[in-house]
């Protein structure tokens, strides 16, 4: 039953990785259990938390809907390398200073999808906020915290008037 | 209080800053430790074969072909894990009358619950294991389930535990004053009602995991956990699995979200535990979401037949609550089910001055998951059935709902004093947290938007809740009842080389903030940066013994734990001081990371350099001096059983009567949890709190068919509170500090949960007040709603 690796060859943070993995494998177990980035968490394994989320091509997706074979050829972005590369400071310091995570596990979800939306050219209003994080579940804050961290950040890059 | 003023009111203090949290940091770099995250040598995974059936005899387990395939380690049945795992029961003594039977880490003979692990694999990948676990093969010989609690005591009921008798597992009967009179009195207004509460659970993201890792030459076990209280574990694994409590080590280091769920005796866990030891290997497991939806405690499920007597001048005269709680089969080990029906009798009308009441309890067994403590227990059925009693009758008087609360609420001055349900009450201000809450809310002027715009038939309500909140409780809780948990606090408190402080406590952090507020009252007491002091927590072989986290204690019991020994180390670093500086220690004070003269500022000496000359150069003090420069001191809450904080909410919803749904325009929270050590992090304790509230008021229900099949397992079916339905939050507080203790606080984790469905539910019920309609059912769905409007059947 354990079935034949196929080999896979995909860019993660930066770095060429050239390895095998069972066809059965979803991108979030293979980046956590063998990539050792568990900065990716898994939630529901349905899609609709949010908390294995990472960047395929420059787009967020649900680890655990993808297989990993099919990001074979693609570059993929996890929290660790987000976080390294300081693309994030802004977000993470206001994240940071409106205690915008308690016990942590949606965070790097929450924070790659909020990234995507303060990178777009999206008008953002705090509906906006709320509406591009509703697919990412978050037991402990009640999101407001996260709603004032993302708009303080949008604010800052955009100016008052939004 | 001297003292308090002097420490914690300097200008200097940490003590009510919004300080941020340090440990935060690597949460938001994508560096957590959860327990997933680990890996060990040698390590193994679990899966669990689970019941499929909700009721069934286990006529054989069939784990030939499992076995073979190529990762697989090993195999457990019931009565293998039977051989190494004493059974457990959920009883506590002080519940008087409770009975439940012993239970099994996994079903042996008879499963009784849909998700009941009945096998257990263990191989080399979790993907391995759960294939051996399809492959393997239990006949399971399906009996008639006993589903539904309101039938769990008729004399024809199925019978889960026949050796009971009954599906009984407790009830407990209280009554104080002229019931009887006051409910036939003519001149008094009676209203009754009916409330249901569905069954809804945790859903903490990170769901339960833990890495079991024995070691032979010492016999001892260490035990990461995804959990809150790490003593009461210590001593359990202890005591079912035959090792030496000091030789079970228990580590909690991040974890994803627990609100109560992670902190009972489940039996993979113990089942894993058992496996290290017989494979002499460490042994992971990390459940899926289905194996945390059908194992997992599940709360509530409550069923309350309440009524009220009122005078016509709108004073109480008298309450009555009938409770009818089903638990699933067994009542959880070691808290037990029964708490949370407790609850309910203690604190349905807690906050008002009620001169009779009669209170009935009964909480039975049934072929469902097992339900138990979740934050804010019994409180939001107690203060729903309260609340929206209250508003009934201010609708039957026409009185105005918080005119009605003032006429019953006790006095601000009134305390201490004992409410009918037998709650000793202390430093409480109802009075001041309603007043707030309608100023902030602008109750006058959004009453009178609410009556314009249902002239336009657009249908909003208003909902005001008074509430309190049981928190810092003493050993009466637990420990009386012969429960392995604590009740007192522990806190170690050192100087270091560098003039920095290390401090550990017995409290934990599941994200809530609170290593930060031990760090701001060590910082305070002391009279250091905050910067220079390093907080451990979650670990029984280097913190001090505690209870952990349960109950909003760790503020309140944990914080003045470590208030008493940061007191202490200063006192020795003083004395220290003083010898090298030949001053007399009250002469001298810390400021900074300095000795000073005592309402100085100039630094004598930096904790650095005493530090060193302690540690190095020890050949430069007199012989006769040896500082200490370590103190522990341990807190428990005395006089009182529990420390009470109080508050007062209020929801503001539209509803669409044509789909049900219901729009959360606006929520308000005033609440008093004494002294405040962080005010953001006590917001935002409030505002999940009440998330959790809303979740449990208008989405969140396990839905069982009738034989007991849980329908709706997955995040998916399964609604919960997300960013998109969700009001931003206003929070303001009343600060009365807890005589009970010198740093005054009382907790703050549970008032948002307590306060809010019934908030949520008045403002329904407000809203469908013209239309004649009214719901008493959590959670209000549209469905729920529509049918209380008659829209559909």
């Amino acid at each position: 039953m354990t079935a034949a690796r196929m080999p896979i060859s995909l860019r993660i943070n930066g770095e060429q990785v050239e390895t095998t993995v069972q066809a059965r494998t979803n991108l979030v177990d293979f980046l956590r259990n063998e990539q050792q980035l568990t900065g990716t968490h898994v939630g529901c394994e349905h899609g609709v938390c949010g908390a294995c989320t990472v960047r395929v091509d420059g787009r967020i997706v649900r680890g655990c809907l993808m297989l990993a074979i099919q990001a074979n050829g693609t570059t993929v972005e996890t929290i660790e390398g987000q976080s390294d590369s300081g693309k994030l400071e802004e977000l993470q310091a206001a994240f940071h200073r409106h205690n915008a995570l308690q016990c942590g596990f949606c965070t790097p979800g929450m924070l790659l999808t909020a990234q995507e939306l303060l990178d777009s050219d999206k008008p953002i209003t705090r509906e906006v906020i709320r509406d591009q994080i509703s697919g990412n579940y978050c037991r402990c804050t009640g999101y407001q915290a996260i709603v004032d961290a993302v708009e303080e950040v949008a604010i800052a890059r955009r100016g008052a008037s939004l | 209080m001297s003292e308090r003023l002097h420490e914690l009111d300097r200008p200097n203090s940490y003590i009510g800053k919004s300080v941020p949290r340090p440990n935060a940091v690597h949460l938001l770099q994508g560096r957590g430790r959860f327990v997933d995250d680990k890996v060990l040598p040698r390590m193994v995974h679990a899966a669990f074969v689970r019941s499929p059936h909700a009721h069934a005899r286990i006529r054989g387990v069939d784990a030939d072909e499992a076995k073979t395939l190529q990762g697989v380690i090993a195999v457990f049945t019931g009565e293998d894990m039977a051989a190494a795992i004493a059974p457990w029961s959920g009883v506590l003594t002080h519940l008087a009358g409770m009975r439940s039977p012993e239970q099994p880490a996994l079903a042996r003979d008879i499963t009784r619950w849909q998700g009941e692990p009945v096998v257990m694999v263990v191989a080399q990948s979790r993907a391995i294991a759960e294939d051996a676990a399809a492959l393997i093969e239990v006949d399971f010989d399906p009996l008639p389930e006993m589903c539904d609690m309101e039938g769990a005591l008729d004399s024809d009921a199925v019978v889960i535990h026949p050796e009971l008798g009954n599906n009984l597992c407790w009830e407990r009967l209280v009554e104080t004053g002229e019931v009887n009179a006051a409910f036939s009195d003519p001149a008094n207004t009676v209203v009754d009602r009916t409330f249901t509460f569905g069954r809804h659970t945790g859903v903490t993201l990170e769901a339960r995991a833990c890495i079991a890792d024995y070691d032979q030459a010492e016999e001892a076990l260490t035990f990461h956990y995804s959990g809150q209280s790490p003593h009461m574990m210590q001593a359990i694994l202890a005591k079912h699995l035959g090792f030496e409590e000091e030789n079970v080590n228990v580590i909690a280091a991040d974890v994803g979200g627990s609100f109560g769920i992670k902190i009972h005796t489940y039996g993979d866990e113990i089942a894993t535990a058992a496996a290290a030891k017989l494979l002499r290997r460490p042994v992971k497991f990390a459940a899926d979401r289905f194996e945390s939806f059908v194992s997992d405690i599940h709360a509530r499920d409550h069923r309350v037949k309440a009524r009220l007597a009122l005078g016509q001048d709108g004073r109480i005269a008298a309450l009555e609550i009938d409770d009818l709680t089903g638990i699933g089969p067994y009542s959880v080990y070691p808290r037990s089910s029964g708490i949370e029906a407790n609850q309910v009798l203690n604190l349905t009308g807690a906050p008002y001055d009620i001169p009779a009441y009669r209170g009935r309890a009964r909480v039975v067994f049934q072929n469902k998951n097992v339900m138990c403590q979740y934050r804010a227990v019994g409180h939001p059925i107690a203060n729903s059935v309260m609340e929206g009693l209250m508003d009934d009758a201010a609708r039957q008087l026409a009185i105005d709902p918080a005119e009605l609360r003032r006429r019953n609420l006790f006095a601000d001055d009134a305390y201490p004093v004992t409410s009918v349900t037998g709650m000793k009450f202390a430093d409480l201000s109802h009075h001041a947290c309603l007043g707030k809450l309608l100023d902030m809310m602008d109750y006058e002027g959004l009453k009178s938007e609410r009556d314009a715009l249902r002239k336009k038939g657009i249908h909003r309500g208003i909902g005001i809740v008074s509430m309190v909140e049981v928190t810092n409780p003493s050993p009466m809780f637990y420990g009386v009842g012969g429960a392995p948990i604590s009740a007192q606090d522990g806190a170690t408190v050192r100087l270091d080389a560098n003039g920095a402080v290390h401090v550990s406590s017995s409290i934990t952090e599941q994200g809530q903030g609170t290593e930060t507020i031990l760090a701001q009252i060590a910082a305070s007491a002391i009279g250091v940066d905050i910067a220079k002091v390093k907080v451990t927590t979650g670990d029984t072989r280097t913190t001090p013994y505690g209870g952990g986290t349960w109950a909003s204690r760790g503020a309140g019991i944990g914080g003045e734990a470590m208030l008493l020994a940061s007191r202490a180390l200063k006192s020795q670093i003083l004395e220290a001081a003083a010898t090298v500086l030949q001053a007399r220690p009250e002469a001298l004070d810390i400021e900074a990371g300095n000795i000073v003269d005592t309402g100085g500022t100039k630094p004598r000496m930096s904790l650095a350099e005493l530090g060193k000359l302690v540690y190095y150069r020890g050949n430069e003090l007199p012989s006769d001096v040896r500082p200490e420069l370590i103190a522990t001191r341990h807190f428990r809450v005395t006089d009182y059983p529990f420390v009470f904080t109080n508050g007062a909410m209020a929801s503001y919803v539209e509803v669409d009567i044509e789909t049900g749904m219901v729009k959360l325009l606006g929520h308000w929270v005033v609440e008093d949890c004494g002294t405040v050590i962080n005010k953001k992090l006590v917001d935002e304790q409030i505002r999940g709190g009440v998330v959790q509230g809303i979740g449990g008021a208008l989405y969140e229900e396990c839905l069982y068919s009738e034989n007991g099949q849980l329908q709706n397992a997955t995040m998916a079916d399964y609604l919960v509170p997300m960013a998109g339905e969700m009001p931003d939050i206003e929070i303001a507080h009343i600060e009365t500090p807890s005589c009970t203790s010198d740093l005054g606080a009382k907790g703050a984790g549970e008032a948002g949960t307590c306060g809010a469905p019934g908030a949520v539910m008045n403002a329904v019920n407000n809203a469908l007040e013209p239309l004649d309609a009214s719901v008493a059912q959590h959670p209000i769905t549209p469905e729920r709603l529509l049918r209380a409007l008659s829209v559909i059947d």
